[in-house]
């Protein structure tokens, strides 16, 4: 395809709280079936989405966080945490469901100024 | 009184204004909230000093499905939703802090 454009997604809620995280991984998905170049962050409570272990059983709502474990096979591989959030909330890279590139700041603001689009959630 | 916050204290005010206004009795934390009640959070500190005024409960199905049922502060009490119920029943009033 000729039109490729760099999407970053930027996720900074919590997880089954409210929507907002299962609505991006859907819009993610979306826009990798398009062919587009597409980066993953997830900063302040957004961190929490990638945490291993999450069952829903008991709040009786759809467990979406193997969906994060299937993005590889979307060609989706650039995954980016933002250290402080990490930091704050006592995970470590270990805790999470994927592999991940850990970030400071100012590399994550350098990242978001190389996009063509943005999408917050 | 039993006080009820929903929202993670690290992106929402709730859970701090409660601590600073509400003189004591009960705490149960949900949905988000229970973020609060895990170790390693930059809120364990305050939980845990809050723990000397009120009593402080957790909605237990709420921290599974945040993958965290295995990192939940010592001294907070884990609840089901009958547990929930019996807060809200035992207590002369409650206080959804939103």
């Amino acid at each position: 395809m000729s039109d490729i454009k760099k999407f970053m997604f930027v996720n900074r809620k919590a997880p089954h709280g409210t929507v907002y995280a299962l609505e991006s991984l859907e819009v993610v998905l979306i826009t990798a079936a398009f062919d587009q170049d597409v980066s993953l962050v997830f900063m302040d409570d957004g961190v929490y989405q990638l945490k291993k272990g999450q069952q829903t059983k008991g709040i009786e709502t759809k467990n979406f966080s193997p969906a994060y474990r299937a993005l590889e096979g979307y060609d989706i591989e650039k995954i980016y945490v933002d250290k402080e959030s990490m930091d704050a909330r006592g995970l470590g890279e270990e805790d999470l469901l994927v592999d991940v590139t850990v970030l400071g700041r100012s590399e994550m603001g350098e990242l978001m100024e190389q996009q063509d689009i943005v999408l917050s959630f | 009184m039993l006080h009820i916050i929903n929202q993670s204290p690290l992106s929402n005010s709730s859970l701090e204004s409660c601590l600073s206004v509400a003189q004591g009795g009960e705490i149960l934390l949900i949905e988000d909230a229970v973020y609060a009640a895990t170790t390693g959070s930059a809120f364990e500190s305050k939980i845990i000093e809050a723990m000397k005024r009120f009593k402080v409960y957790v909605l237990q199905p709420d921290l599974e499905a945040r993958g965290l049922a295995d990192r939940a502060i010592a001294g907070v009490s884990p609840v089901d939703y009958s547990g929930f119920v019996d807060l809200a029943a035992n207590n002369q009033n409650c206080q959804s802090w939103l």
